[in-house]
Parts: C-alpha cells; sequence; structure tokens
C-alpha cells in the first residue's frame, strides 16, 4: 500500500469515527502490520491539517487519535442550529472531578474529607453528565459506591490519558510556562 | 435604586480559610491562630447578619478554630503518651494543604475544559438544548413487572420450610449483574435469575436490576416480536451531557 493511499484511509477512518480511534484499531483496518508506518502517516496528516490552515485537526484524545474542529472556528460553528455546548462546570464540580481523577477509585465520603462539603448533589451532576461513573463497591463497613472518570470526561477535557493532567504542586505558584503550555496544547499548537 | 453587593461564596470552611490566609497573605506553614480564627468568626457574623443560611460544616470549623487557639494558649503539657501532634494546628495545615492541591488542580483543569469546550467532534455533537437528558425508552416499569411476574410463577414455591441463608444482598446482585455484562454485550432478563431459588432472591436480583437501571448503568428493551427483554450495559463514553435515559416511566 502507498503511503498516499494509507493516509487516506486514515483520514476518512478518522472523520467517520464517533469515538477516538487507537492505533491499534487503525492498523487492523488498514491491514497495516508496520506500526512505525502507521504513526508516521498519521503525523503527516496531522502536519498537513496545521500548516494550511485546516478548519480541523487531528489530536491524541482518550486513548485514540480523532479529527476535531480548531478551537478558533468555534464562534461560527456555534452557529449551527442546536448546536449547544454543555454548560459550565461549578467550581465545586470542577474540584469533585479533580478529585475524583486523581484518586480514583475513590468513595464519597473521602472526597468530602478532603474538601471539607457534603458533595452529594455535586457527584449526582457529575454522574449525570457522564464524567464519572461508578466503578463498584469498596470492601469495607458500608460498602460505599467507588467513583472514577470516564472516558467522557477525557474527551471533554482533551485528554489522552490520566497521565496528562497536571501533576499536583504542594506550593501555589504553579510555573507559569506549565500552564501556558497547557492552553496551547489543546488550541492544536504543539510541537508536531 | 438598588444595590448590588458582591458576595464571595466559598465552598465550605477549607475554601473560606484558604481564602483568607491568601488574601492576608499567611504562611500557611505559620498560621497565627488568633487572627485567623477572628477574621473568619467576622465572616460567619457578617452571612448571618445578611440573614442568610451558613452551612453546619462552617459552625464546626469555627468550633476547631477556637480550640486550636486555646490549644496553642495552653502550657505543653508533658504526658508520656502524647499522641497528640504537637502543634495543634498540624492537622488543619494538611487538609488545607491536601484542599489546596485539589483546588488548583481543578482550576487548571477548569482551563483546559473552556478550551475544549471550542472543539467539536463528530459524534452526537450537541446535546440538543431543551430537549432533556432522556429519551422515551423502549420499556416502561410495568413490562418489567410484567416480565417478572413469569418468572415467580416459575419459582419454586414459598411454603417450604428451608431456610436458606448466605442469599445475596440487592448490593452483591449488583455486582453480579454488572460483571457478566463485563463479558457479554447483553443478557436476557430471564437469565439475571437463573441461579435464583427462591422467591426472596428474585425479588432481591429484580431490585438489583431496578438500582442499576436508575443509576443508568444499564438499560432494557424489549424485542417486539418475541417479547424477550435483553438488559445492555451503559456505555461510559462520549462527552458533555445528555444521554440515552433508560427512564422508567410510571
Amino acid at each position: 500500500m502507498e503511503d498516499r493511499e494509507l493516509r487516506s484511509i486514515i483520514e476518512a477512518l478518522l472523520f467517520v469515527s464517533q469515538e477516538p480511534i487507537t492505533l491499534e484499531r487503525i492498523m487492523n483496518i488498514a491491514e497495516m502490520g508496520d506500526r512505525g508506518r502507521t504513526l508516521a502517516a498519521i503525523k503527516e496528516i496531522k502536519e498537513e491539517y496545521f500548516k494550511n490552515g485546516h478548519g480541523l485537526q487531528i489530536v491524541e484524545v482518550a486513548g485514540g487519535y480523532q479529527m476535531v474542529t480548531r478551537a478558533e472556528f468555534a464562534p461560527w460553528i456555534k452557529r449551527l442550529e442546536k448546536i449547544t455546548t454543555p454548560s459550565r462546570l461549578s467550581r465545586s464540580a470542577l474540584e469533585v472531578l479533580a478529585i475524583i481523577a486523581y484518586k480514583q477509585p475513590i468513595v464519597r465520603s473521602e472526597i468530602e474529607a478532603i474538601r471539607g462539603v457534603d458533595s452529594t448533589g455535586v457527584i449526582k451532576t457529575l454522574l449525570e453528565r457522564r464524567l464519572i461513573k461508578i466503578m463498584g463497591r469498596k470492601d469495607i463497613i458500608g460498602r460505599p459506591i467507588m467513583y472514577g472518570v470516564t472516558k467522557g470526561f477525557l474527551n471533554a477535557f482533551g485528554l489522552k490519558d490520566l497521565s496528562e493532567l497536571p501533576s499536583l504542586k504542594e506550593f501555589s505558584d504553579i510555573a507559569s510556562t506549565g500552564q501556558a503550555n497547557w492552553v496551547d496544547e489543546a488550541m492544536g499548537n504543539d510541537t508536531v | 435604586m438598588s444595590y448590588r453587593v458582591k458576595l464571595e461564596v466559598f465552598e465550605g470552611p477549607l475554601d473560606l480559610l484558604l481564602h483568607l490566609i491568601k488574601k492576608n497573605e499567611i504562611n500557611i506553614y505559620d498560621i497565627p491562630i488568633a487572627v485567623i480564627t477572628k477574621q473568619y468568626l467576622d465572616y460567619i457574623d457578617f452571612i448571618r447578619s445578611l440573614n442568610l443560611d451558613i452551612g453546619g460544616e462552617f459552625l464546626v470549623m469555627a468550633a476547631t478554630l477556637i480550640q486550636i487557639k486555646s490549644r496553642m494558649l495552653l502550657p505543653a503539657t508533658e504526658s508520656e503518651d502524647d499522641d497528640e501532634e504537637d502543634d495543634p494546628r498540624e492537622e488543619l495545615v494538611a487538609r488545607l494543604l491536601e484542599y489546596r492541591k485539589y483546588k488548583e488542580a481543578a482550576g487548571i483543569i477548569g482551563e483546559r475544559g473552556e478550551t475544549w469546550c471550542n472543539i467539536f467532534r463528530r459524534e452526537q455533537v450537541p446535546a440538543i438544548k431543551g430537549e432533556g437528558d432522556f429519551t422515551i425508552s423502549d420499556i416502561s416499569l410495568f413490562d418489567l413487572i410484567d416480565a417478572l411476574q413469569k418468572v415467580m410463577e416459575r419459582a419454586p414455591d414459598a411454603s417450604s420450610m428451608e431456610i436458606i441463608l448466605d442469599e445475596l444482598s440487592v448490593k452483591d446482585k449488583i455486582s453480579v449483574i454488572l460483571e457478566r455484562l463485563n463479558n457479554q454485550d447483553s443478557i436476557t432478563f430471564a437469565s439475571l435469575f437463573e441461579t435464583d431459588k427462591t422467591r426472596s432472591a428474585i425479588v432481591v436480583t429484580f431490585l438489583a436490576l431496578l438500582e442499576l437501571i436508575r443509576l443508568s448503568l444499564v438499560y432494557a428493551q424489549q424485542l417486539e416480536e418475541c417479547g424477550i427483554i435483553r438488559i445492555f450495559k451503559k456505555s461510559n463514553s462520549g462527552g458533555g451531557d445528555g444521554g440515552q435515559g433508560a427512564e422508567i416511566y410510571n
């Protein structure tokens, strides 16, 4: 298979796929055993889109690749009928979400111990928004429910996997460069 | 003429304390407890003076602060098994640091979310506003109860005097069902009750199923032709809100 064809196949798959698609799956479908070649092809598509100012970009999120729009075109996209962005999460929701993301699986009482406030309502909201899920019950007295984050969470925040969470710092001044990189990456300005 | 007052809303006592610490540029590792306690109590008073409710946890913290303050005033005790921390503030500081860690992480994640909510993917792109979170499900509670009745009919008579110990609880049954769905895409309603030997066990299983539906972990569908009901696991993927509901409507 020629490189050109491989790239086109991958591009088509990325377009159609509603979920992030893993490298393995791409290789499977394209019947391409060469991992390096496949990765190179994906990289080329990424670069091509980036260099030519496409409205779309290829990102690595939730363990796979996905074709998504570039953030700067959001204003126009939102003019499309029926497009709504999910409502913003409240501060407490983000806090609970962060705690769960870092400490999963975790039970409600542990979350509340960290925050010092009742978190039942927030947990319910996060469950409804499919950002967290029930991971079973902890094997202690009371058998409380354990929570963890979903793929939807990774998707919504543009994370490849949990390792992409910012590292927890003890000190309040987080290196400003670190933060800037984050936002840059999300905008698609990562070093290709 | 109306005045708008901007009131800082704090998530909880720890949040408030961190705010006070930051505002006063206090070293969190050496908190002047008297100062902090006074400011904290002032804030509580202020809220109450506005006739707003203040959560119980705020009051608990107030008591804690006062207790720490008084402990700091007392001379150090010399008991042998002194299992109390040397510094009465230690525990509070540890809690504050822990909370702050996640608070800041939450801030960064939030920012990331802001950017990413401007990025769209091809999936069920929008949660259509106003349509609500549920779609009409294919099966109603009554259908499930009908099906349950059929299962009950086949159950052994309740007149036997055998007392069976070690019956699984609803919680256990929930785990069992989830486990089965991990290995299979869907299971039939009837198969849920295969291992149930008594009527009460059947009821337990049924309750477990209802709970799982309520928690939006599974959903049920009925095939029109033969009336067989299948239970499916709800997939977790998909960003944003709006989901396929398995709302049971009565």
